[in-house]
């Protein structure tokens, strides 16, 4: 048919709403347009570049598969979060505790940074990481808090080169790291062989955050109330296994001397 | 809290020297036939352990406090359930997300992980383990919804990954956090091509930032963290402050990327990188109301003149739903 096209009628339509609705919310209005723009320039734009596209297929699998398949769980999910872990892992793009545990959506509250490190408190220098952990005890009340470790970091290999020999400069990475050093001083004192001390390493620092969770007072309060589990783990990719602990505090009752 | 699994033995911590417990699950031969799951028996913290010496152990602790009535009056605070616990020999009772539920979970995730991706894939794991070379530096909030592995398909190797609260990059003058910690490592030595910072629907931390006075509680960890977002706020507060408090919140969820988004700006090693054209720097919102994703570019050129403002500009923008 000759003339105007299908979307060209729509315009006109939508030209028309906009300039008689005196009471139609501009501002809304105006992100709807916007949203619609980008959604009809993504459809025909093909992107050139290989890692967005890689993206681009990485969502849309995703809707499809999972988010679409399971209407009433994202819905729900959408409406609060509960999870019952707080997990701590390192930004390795080879650890994903999604990938390697399958945590679902939901199921997580995940905090990843260098060396999954919790440092001790500490409200001036290191509010991020206990944001954190106030927002997963207090907030969301999770149950277990899970600190992961893995082979060959290299935020432990730097701890462990600390102070180096100057040649390769890391301000922030350096300043990071150096809450390991307790953990260092232990591996060292404890004459393990040089061929296994990055990896006893990994595992103590593991063990150090664990205790450094313990420094947070509403960590300590659920801990006494039972409420929360403070657990460590270890993901060697080298020979494909995985380890798991807990740390367990307990006072012994008194002995009373009379 | 947790119940202790059946062959493990928590042992009692002393303050001088905390120890932990090495779990060990019994050795199997798992159809693909190649790992066991169990751990050999390791030095740790001076610690060697085999099983035959775990289950002596825990009955020697199990018999003694059954025997010792002193003790079970005075130990348990809780009267029936540690005695109850220790009753139950090896077979610990489950309860909802009791400890010895989550164990057997996780280990099933970790064995199914490993049959139906690390041996399906072994050489590329293998090389994997060799080193890493992402091409992507995410960073995206800790909320339990919003792993970026899970709604991007991000595969082991593809993306360095910080999570944090409200998904915010402090600036450079800011000092050191953990934040720049990991952008240095990603930036300087793996010398990633993307830094794609992730927003989403809801976000707690925004919520908290805009719900925050001016003179508050500043004992409060999140209060002190989302405070890098504060231009964020301000900025919705100047153009959106007639929109309803949900709106305003989305729209700082937005605002608050593009925020962190010039923050890296900051950094003279993103900037330099940015600059010659070897980095891209991308924000992305993800709405799990929807199920949509947003993603967009910085344009350095044009943000440049708008550096006056504050402004930003954006090129490349794509709309998933």
């Amino acid at each position: 048919m000759a003339g105007v096209s299908v979307s060209e009628v729509a315009i006109q339509g939508l030209k028309k709403l906009l300039s008689e609705k005196e009471d139609l919310d501009d501002v809304a209005a105006g992100a709807k347009i916007e949203k619609l723009t980008l959604e009809l320039q993504g459809q025909k734009s093909h992107s050139s570049d290989p890692a967005v596209q890689a993206i681009t297929d990485g969502f849309t699998d995703f809707k499809i598969n999972h988010f679409e398949k399971y209407p009433d769980f994202y819905n729900e999910l959408a409406e609060g979060q509960s999870p019952k872990f707080l997990v701590f892992a390192c930004s390795d793009s080879r650890v994903s505790p999604t990938f390697i545990l399958n945590f679902k959506p939901g199921e997580a509250f995940m905090v990843r940074n260098i060396a999954n490190l919790v440092p001790p408190f500490n409200q001036i220098r290191y509010s991020g990481v206990g944001a954190a952990i106030e927002y997963a005890v207090s907030v969301l009340g999770v149950e277990n808090i899970l600190v992961i470790g893995h082979s060959r970091c290299g935020g432990i290999k730097r701890l462990m080169e600390l102070p180096g020999d100057g040649s390769v400069h890391f301000d922030f990475v350096d300043d990071w790291v150096q809450i390991g050093l307790p953990a260092k001083s232990k591996v060292v004192a404890q004459g393990v062989p040089a061929d296994q001390q990055l990896e006893a390493l990994e595992k103590e620092a593991v063990n150090l955050s664990l205790v450094n969770l313990q420094t947070y007072p509403y960590v300590k309060e659920k801990i006494s109330e039972k409420k929360l589990a403070l657990r460590g783990g270890y993901y060697n990719f080298v020979n494909g296994s995985f380890e798991l602990w807990e740390l367990k505090t307990c006072i012994s009752p008194p002995i009373i001397i009379e | 809290m947790a119940i202790l699994p059946s062959i493990s033995v928590s042992l009692d911590l002393d303050p001088q020297r905390h120890t932990a417990v090495l779990l060990r699950t019994p050795t199997i031969s798992t159809p693909f036939g190649l790992h066991r799951i169990s751990v050999k028996p390791q030095k740790i913290f001076g610690f060697k352990m085999d099983s035959r010496e775990i289950e002596q152990t825990r009955m020697r602790l199990s018999t003694n406090f059954n025997s010792s009535s002193t003790l079970t009056t005075k130990a348990s605070r809780e009267p029936s359930g540690l005695t109850q616990e220790l009753d139950s020999k090896l077979q610990a009772v489950p309860e909802s997300e009791s400890g010895c539920d989550l164990f057997k979970d996780m280990k099933h995730r970790f064995l199914s992980f490993k049959k139906n991706k690390y041996m399906e894939h072994i050489e590329h794991y293998e090389k994997l383990a060799q080193s890493q070379a992402p091409k992507f530096m995410v960073i995206a909030c800790a909320d339990s919804r919003v792993c970026p592995s899970a709604i991007l398909g991000f595969q082991p190797g593809e993306a360095f990954t910080v999570r944090n609260v409200a998904n915010l990059v402090p600036p450079f003058e800011s000092g050191p956090s953990e934040t720049n910690a990991a952008l240095e490592f990603a930036v300087n030595s793996l010398e990633v091509e993307n830094v794609l910072v992730i927003g989403h629907s809801c976000c707690g931390g925004i919520r908290a930032l805009m719900s925050m006075e001016e003179e508050g509680d500043s004992s409060s960890f999140i209060r002190n963290w989302v405070v890098v977002g504060k231009n964020a706020k301000a900025s919705t507060k100047a153009v959106a402050s007639n929109l309803s408090f949900d709106q305003q919140c989305k729209h700082c969820e937005k605002e608050s990327i593009n925020r962190s988004l010039l923050n890296l700006l900051t950094y003279p090693w993103i900037e330099e990188r940015v600059r010659k054209g070897i980095l891209s720097i991308h924000g992305g919102y993800y709405d799990f109301v929807d199920c949509t994703f947003e993603k967009w570019t910085l344009d350095y050129e044009e943000s440049n003149l708008k550096e006056a403002n504050g402004g930003i500009s954006v090129k490349d923008q794509l709309f998933w739903c």
